[in-house]
Parts: structure tokens; sequence; C-alpha cells
């Protein structure tokens, strides 16, 4: 390939960058933002996420503190070997103090390892599963969001106190599934409700749920759990809508983004948990007025919220405790994060359990009628809070070895 | 109640009319792998991105030009099949001298390409599809209430499936289409333009995987991956059926759509699996699959 | 020497200077990931390209490596050696019996029905309970080699890696060009004749189908503790297609191409994670372009330039 001289000087000039003295540099922290860009989580984190961190960045006022920010972004793939290498690339070469995000449950926990094996920071906002702060917790990751608990809790023990006490499950038939069909049952039985059956299904091959809809219908519960998300969850709302099953449908996991692709008319009704929504209050409308800024024609979803929060609270803490300090130690970051209150827009004020569990308060929403809303992405109404101290799966349960006594 | 193997009867015939719809779809689709694979001798590893295709072609159509479900019944087929015919022409004729599987590999290559794209441009949590008006609402069979859409799904697809049999079976240019199979050379000596039969065959295949598409938008969720969950179920079928026999993949589709319903009512958790046992007990009592010749 | 030509042995020779000098200068942990796909590319290039069968649903084996030698490593406390030669024999285990159904058939059909098998090894990983679902086989940790060296640093396993690597590329090696290669190859080219010959073909390539399960079982469980994670990743069908890609971009049927294959496609893998969510589309497009306008790969063209067998 004939190159100009032009070209060969830049080449030059690029590959000499590294080596140029360090005197003019200032001090700087580089966030990973590991996510899923290309499957079917792009929706819900994705290139959103990487916005919401820029966010948060700009936010934290530290440009103005003289401390830069450095920002990467790459896709896991949902392929725990994908994340978990380039976790190790990002934290071995590349430099990167902390990884935010991490859609995919089996990805966040080989992430998890690999930040403590480095004793560097992994604040997870997008996997559900609860062994993060479990039996696989470790000093230097933080669970933000939400967890298969506290969906379970939060949908349970509200919908029965709601009146809907009679259930029957729909589980997709993996872990994910299984925890949440378990977690779930334990609280509507706790509530005083009763599970009148469950069906399992072959994940992830199922799209068509009529069989199992119609195993549902003939149990004669009143409410109609999904254990499920993604793609599963959006076939079984629509065929569910197409049945005319007349049950209350409680999902147990369902993002923003896929109530926008079902579309109100046949989502209405549907019950679900989350720990963000943007039109909750002022705070949350001003984060989701910014987001909308920077994606326009979109509203963020909680893992994006998540990680709008999680980023500017390492941040604000890594500047307290000195740049040169957080990025030497990791697990001494995440401690100081968790002596650290948190505030900010999006959770307002929380804080972070030992184990590494971000408490927050989770509500239940409702889907709202075509005819209550006032246009895109208005689409909740709230129905239930469980307050943070009570949201979360208690602190002696987990298992977490963090936790003595 | 009358009661078999436990189950109530009419739970059972619910099940029993519920396989038969999924079985629809694995019947359009197979058939349009078969069709490819009987003249092309390529198994069409792209048919579950075509099949997606149609079904946000549809969408597309109602979103940007306000076109409803019928008449994308009929465009999105055509729209798609056209694509077919240029995908064929640019890229699927280069590889008729080669070894089978050189087609197998190309048409891996476009399913991800399209996919790909598709997610880029939509995104991947999928689009809504209504339900076309006339279809709302329930039929009252006496056993179950059926959404009348689904009772429309499975005419739809058993009048497509007898359609296409009929124009291969009973018309004249069908029966030159079988005749290009047997010896391609002949026929072209008889004066057909056998090159372009093998790429009208190519769309028509493709306009099947979309008019299913369509089909699916409204009762499945409409995003990227929507077709590689299915594609993998239609080649077991496929194979089962008799690789290139028509009739046998209409008929294992919907027989196998009705064996997996009724393994969704006695044991939930091998319904995936069952297709693909049934594809190895098939292989090893006939190998060549049951409507298939050796 | 070993049935090397001579431009093969100099090839080797290259192929050896390079994985001892390059974890010097890249990142070692990659390189690792390299060779794992390096050798399970060789071992479904045994298949395609002396054989002429299509297995596309190698992954199964290689992810079923994965999950046993993690779970063995991490339950039993089986030393490093231990959990691959037990991955590897999962894979073979398991090879035996597809192999066994699936050469009844041939080309395409061959193809589906290793498709169809892999597909049920996928739903039984995501369903039993050994697997942990889609959580995967976590904090897998590497156990010392032969229950004495540690291999805590990655360029400790780095040197296991490479070793476990250049072994089952010489097996390959010695497998292709022994008696019983010859008698594959002529299975390839014409398997009447072959037949008519004397020889019970379906026997031969059922014992190569084992052979190349077992390598890909062999090539999954060092992967398994070199990042000490198993996940479904290993076992989905996206992964048959990455091997296929590996063997394709790097040239079926040549000695060194599914090497080079498997380095152009994780380090693509890799440096393309930062952009996002063109993966898939170049995936694809790499694809349609080999098929169509580089058949013969990158080493078969760079062969068929130089008029080497390489």
């Amino acid at each position: 390939m004939p190159m100009s001289r032009r070209a060969l000087l830049g080449t030059a000039a690029a590959t000499a960058l590294p080596i140029l003295p360090a005197r003019a540099q200032k001090p700087t922290l580089k966030i990973g933002v590991l996510t899923d860009l290309s499957g079917p989580y792009k929706d819900v984190a994705g290139p959103g996420a990487i916005e919401s961190t820029r966010q948060a960045a700009e936010d934290s006022g530290l440009k103005a503190k003289g401390i830069e920010v450095e920002i990467l972004g790459a896709d896991h793939q949902n392929k725990a070997d994908v994340g978990a290498s380039v976790a190790r690339q990002w934290f071995d070469r590349d430099g990167v103090d902390v990884i935010l995000e991490g859609t995919n449950s089996g990805e966040a926990l080989a992430v998890a390892s690999v930040a403590r094996e480095k004793n560097k920071v992994f604040l997870n906002s997008g996997a559900a599963t609860s062994d993060l702060t479990g039996t696989q917790c470790n000093a230097n990751t933080i669970h933000w969001v939400y967890d298969t608990y506290m969906l379970a809790h939060s949908t349970g023990g509200a919908m029965v106190k709601a009146g809907g006490d009679s259930w029957f499950f729909i589980v997709a038939d993996y872990a994910f599934g299984h925890a949440l069909e378990r977690d779930t049952t334990e609280f509507v039985q706790q509530a005083g409700g009763k599970v009148l059956g469950a069906v399992r299904y072959p994940f992830p091959s199922t799209t068509d749920f009529s069989s199992f809809l119609l195993q549902a219908q003939s149990s004669g519960a009143k409410v109609l759990g999904l254990a499920s998300t993604g793609t599963d969850g959006i076939n079984l709302i629509k065929q569910a809508h197409e049945f005319g099953i007349p049950m209350r449908i409680a999902g147990l996991l369902v993002f923003l983004t896929d109530v926008h692709s079902i579309g109100l008319e046949v989502a209405q009704g549907l019950a679900l948990t989350a720990s963000y929504y943007w039109d909750l209050n002022p705070g949350t409308r001003r984060f989701a007025d910014k987001f909308t800024k920077r994606q326009p024609g979109r509203r963020p979803t909680m893992v994006q919220a998540g990680v709008y929060s999680s980023g500017l609270h390492y941040l604000k803490v890594a500047a307290e405790m000195g740049v040169a300090q957080a990025k030497a130690d990791g697990a001494a970051t995440v401690a100081r994060m968790k002596a650290t209150p948190t505030d900010d827009d999006c959770f307002g004020r929380g804080s972070i359990r030992i184990d590494g569990r971000k408490l927050c308060p989770s509500y239940l929403f409702e889907v709202k009628k075509p005819s209550e809303s006032r246009g895109p992405w208005d689409y909740y109404k709230l129905l239930a809070t469980t307050p943070a101290d009570q949201a979360f799966r208690p602190l002696a349960a987990g298992g977490c070895p963090l936790v003595k006594g | 109640m009358i009661m078999i193997f436990g189950k109530p009867l009419l739970l059972l015939y619910g099940q029993l009319t519920l396989g038969l719809i999924n079985g629809a779809f694995y019947a359009l689709l197979s058939l349009g792998l078969a069709v490819i694979f009987g003249l092309l001798n390529i198994i069409n590893f792209a048919h579950g991105a075509l099949f997606m295709l149609g079904a946000y072609v549809a969408w597309a159509l109602l979103e940007y030009l306000d076109i409803g479900y019928w008449p994308a019944l009929v465009l999105a087929p055509l729209i798609v099949g056209v694509f077919g015919v240029v995908l064929e022409k640019t890229l699927i004729q280069r590889l008729y001298k080669l070894d089978h599987l050189y087609g197998l590999l190309l048409t891996f290559g476009c399913a991800l390409i399209i996919e790909g794209l598709a997610r880029n441009e939509f995104g991947s949590s999928g689009m809504p599809y209504a339900i076309p008006e006339a279809l709302r609402g329930p039929l009252d069979l006496g056993f179950m209430m059926l959404p009348a859409y689904r009772a429309w799904v499975v005419v739809a697809a058993a009048g497509m499936c007898l359609l296409t049999w009929l124009v291969i079976e009973k018309t004249r240019l069908g029966s030159t289409l079988r005749a290009a199979t047997e010896n391609a050379k002949l026929v072209q000596a008889f004066g057909v333009n056998v090159p372009r039969l093998i790429t009208l065959t190519y769309g028509a295949g493709a306009a099947l995987a979309a008019f299913a598409g369509v089909l699916a938008a409204p009762i499945y969720s409409v995003n990227p991956g929507m077709g590689s969950n299915f594609i993998i179920s239609v080649f077991a079928v496929v194979v089962i059926g008799g690789m290139g026999s028509i009739l046998g993949s209409i008929i294992t589709g919907f027989g196998l759509g009705i064996l997996e319903g009724l393994t969704k009512v006695y044991y939930p958790e091998a319904s995936a699996t069952v297709i693909f046992v049934v594809m190895v007990i098939v292989l090893l009592a006939r190998p060549a699959g049951l409507f298939g010749k050796a | 020497m070993l049935g090397f030509t001579r431009a093969q042995a100099i090839g080797f020779v290259v192929m050896v200077a390079v994985i001892i000098i390059a974890p010097g200068v890249l990142y070692p942990v990659f390189l690792m990931k390299v060779l794992c796909f390096a050798l399970f590319a060789c071992a479904f290039n045994l298949l395609i390209g002396y054989v002429g069968l299509l297995s596309f649903g190698h992954a199964a084996y290689f992810g079923m490596g994965c999950y046993v030698a993690a779970w063995t490593a991490k339950n039993w406390g089986l030393s490093v050696e231990l959990s691959i030669l037990l991955g590897g024999l999962t894979g073979a285990g398991l090879g035996m019996v597809f192999g066994w159904l699936a050469i009844r058939r041939s080309g395409i059909y061959f193809a589906m029905i290793t498709l169809a098998l892999a597909q049920m090894v996928y739903f039984f990983c995501i369903q039993a309970p050994f697997t942990g679902g889609e959580d995967g086989i976590q904090q897998v940790p590497r156990p010392p080699l032969f229950g004495a060296v540690s291999l805590q640093s990655d360029m400790a396993m780095y040197w296991l890696v490479a070793g476990v690597f250049l072994l089952g590329f010489l097996l390959i090696h010695r497998i292709v060009h022994s008696p019983f290669g010859q008698v594959l190859k002529a299975i390839r080219e014409n398997e009447t004749r072959a037949t008519s010959l004397g020889y019970r073909t379906d026997d031969y390539k059922w014992v190569a189908f084992v052979l190349s399960t077992f390598l890909a079982g062999i090539a999954g469980g060092t992967k398994a503790l070199v990042f000490g994670i198993a996940t479904l990743t290993d076992v989905h069908w996206t992964m048959h297609g990455e091997v296929v890609l590996m063997s394709l971009v790097g040239g079926l049927g040549t000695v060194f191409g599914p090497v080079v294959g498997a380095l152009v496609l994780t380090a693509m893998e890799n440096y393309l994670a930062e952009f996002g969510s063109w993966v898939t589309v170049t995936q694809g497009v790499i694809f349609v372009l080999c098929v169509v306008a580089f058949r013969r790969g990158l080493i078969g063209e760079l062969g068929a330039a130089l008029k080497l067998n390489l």
C-alpha cells in the first residue's frame, strides 16, 4: 500500500504520543463501560449507558477541579469470556480504573472476579443475579439498581396486598427464572397469598406461549407471574392479550424499552417493578431530559440511570480520596464508596451495604391505558413503594463472606 | 370430565389446536427451504433472516407509508422476494458448481449481515404490530376460545402450502421445475431458461419466508432475532420430512407442531428438544427422512 | 520431520518462534485465547479439511469440555492436566455417540444433523443444574500443574497453553500423515472408490470424528481454566459458526490456516468490541467475502501464490 508522506508522519506522531513526557498530564480517571452494543440488551443499556456515563462525568464537575475523566466503551457481546478478556485487558493494559454496567449475569460474575483479582472496581447496573452480592460477592464490586430478590419482593408482596392473592407462574427454565419463581412464591405466601401452579418452558427457543397461557388460565389464579425477560416476556404479554387471558399480569422483569416495544394498547394493566422511572420526581425528570438530549427520541431505562448514578458516585468519592490513591487500590475505593452516602437525581439519597448492595426504594408500577398516557414514553403509574431498607434481601440471608457474624 | 393421562380432554383439544398453529409456521418455513433445496441444492441459512425481514417490512409499511396488514400480506413477500432475487443474482449464483457447504456458509454470512443491520437500524427490543381489526376477538370452538387471528394463521398457511404444492405438482411451470431439478442441462436444451428459473425459485422461497413473517408479526415479538430462534427447529423438520420433499415438509411441519404442543402439556421442559429427539429416531430408522427418496 | 514438507517445516518453526516471542509484545491472556481457539479450529479442520465432513455443531464438544474441566477443577480440586484431559474425554464421549448418528448421512445432511444434536446439548446445558445456567461456572481456580507447579501467573499458564496447543497440533499432523490419514483423504476424494477398495469408510469417519471432538474438548477445557469460567457462550450455536469462520478465513484443509484464522477472528472479536454493534455485520461480510472471493482462505491463497502446500 503506497503511503503519503503526511500519513507516514501522522502515524509516527501517533505512535510516539504515549512516550511524550508526562509533565503536562493531568490526573486522569479511566472509566470503561462494558455493555451490550450488538445483542438483545442493546436498548436496555448499550449506547445509552455510554452516554449516561458521559453525563455523569460532566455532572461530577471534576474537570473544573483539574481531573480528567476518560471513557471507553466496549461490547461484551453477551459472552462471558469476551467480557472477562476485555476487562482483563482494560485493567492490565489500558489503565482502566473502574468498569460500569454489565447486563448479562454470567458476564457480570466473570468481570466481578477479574476486578477482585486486579484490585480494581466493578459497578454493575444491568445484571439480575443476586449472587453478585450473595455467595459470589467481593470487596471490589457494587451492585446498583436491582436484583432478582428485589423484583420478587416488590412484585410478589405488594401485588398480594393489592388483592392479587392467587398466582400462577410461567417460568423460563434457567437459573434466572428459577430464582424469580422461588423468591416470588415465598413472598406471595408470606403475604397470605397462594401459588396455584407453575409451568416451565425451555429457554430461549420458545416463541409460542399460548399453550402455557391456557394452562395458566385453567388454573383459575388471579395473577399471572412472568418469570422471564426480554423477547420471551414481550411474546408472553402480546399473546396473553391476544388470547384475552382474564388475569392480572405481573412481569417480574420488564424494562421501559420492552413496554415501548409492546405498545400501550397491549401492555396496559401490566404490573412491573423498577427502581427508576423517568417521570417519578423532578430529579428523575432532570436526568431524563439530559439523557434525551444525548439520545434523541429515547428515555432512560433503570439500567442506564444506574450507570449514571454509580459513575457519579465513583467519581465523587475518587476525587475526595485523591485520584492517585483511588487508582492504586480498588478495594479501598469501594470501601470509601460504601462509607459515603449516595445522592443523585435518579435515585435520591441512598447508601451502599457492606456486601456491595446499593440500597434504593423499589416501585411497583402499572402500565397506563392508552387513554391515560400523555404521549410517547408516558407509560407507568405508581402503585406501591417499598422503602430502601426493606427492598433488598436482608444482609444475613445472602451468604456473602464479607458479612461477619 | 373425560381425562387422558391425567389431563382433561378439553384442555388437550385446545393444545392440539395450538400445536397445529405452530405447525403452520413450521410448514411454511420448511416448505420454502425444501423448494430452494430441491432446485438450488442450497441449504438456505438466511431463511430465518428473510422471515424476520418479512415482519419488519410489514412493520415499516405501516409505520412509514400507512399501509395496513392486508396489503402488507401481499407486498412484503413481493419486496422480500425481489430482495431474494437480487441476493441470488449477486451472490448465491456463483456457488452452484461448488460443494453444498459453501452455500450454507454464504447464506449463514448473509443471515448475520441482515440481522446485524436490522439491530443497528431498529434496535434490539423489537417493534409493536397490532392484530388487524377484522380478526380481533375470539372464536368459540366449543372446547376452547380461539383468537380469530390464530384461526386465520392456520387457514392462510394451509392455503399457501396447498397452493405451492399445486403449482409444483400440477402445473406446466411446476413440471418444468421438477424436470430442471432432475436434469438441468436437458431442460435447457429444450429451450427453457434454467438460470432464470432458478433465480425465480429462490425469490419464491424468500417470499414464502416473508409471508410467514407477516403472519407472525402480530403475535410474536418483531425483533431482529426472531428468525434465528425458529430456523434450527425448521432445519430439523426438513431433515425429518426428507430433504427437498415438498409434501414431506408440509406434513411434517404440521405433525411436529402438534407433537410439540402435546409435549408442552405433559412435559413442558422438553418441548424444545422433542423435535430433535424425533429427528434422531427418524434418522436411525429411515435415513432419508419420512418422505425422502433414499 | 513428522511428515512435514520443507515449506511446512519452515512454517512450523516460524509458528513456534512467534509463540515464544509473542507474549513479550502482545497481551498473554489474549494470546492464550487465540491458542485455545487455534486448537479448536485445527480439530474442526481435521474433519472438514481431511475427511470432507462439515460439522456444524462443534461447539457442543468444545463447550462440554469447558464445563467438565471447570467443574472438576472447582469441585474436585483436580490438577490442571487431569481437568483438561477429562474435558477432552467428555468431548470424545459425546463425539462417539453423535458421530455414530451423524456419519449415517453425508454432505449437507451431516451438517444439519450435527447442528441439531448440538442444539440438544445447548438445551441440556441451560437446564442442567451443574452448569449454573446462564450464570455459568464462575471463579474456577487454576490448580497447579501435576499438583506442584503453580500456574497463578499468566505467563506460567501461557507456556502450558502453548504446550497443549503444540501437542494437539502435532498430533493432528501425525494423524493426517499416517496411513489412517491417507484413507481419510481417499474418503474425502471419492468415498465410493474407498469403499470398493475394501475400506469400511464409516468406521474411518467415526474414528476421525471422535479424534476431532476429543481435541475440541481439550481446547475447551484449556480455555475454561485460562479464564476461570465456563458459560453458555461456549455451547451456543454462534460458536459453531465462529469455528467454521476461523477455518474458512485461514483456509480449509491447510495446515496452518486454522491457526491464522483463529488469530484473525479472535483479534477482531477483541478489537471490534469497541465498535459495538458492527461486530455481527463485519463477521457476516467476512463470511460472504471468503466464500465468494477467497475460497482458499488466507493461507490457502498464500500457498497457491507461492506454489507451496502450507
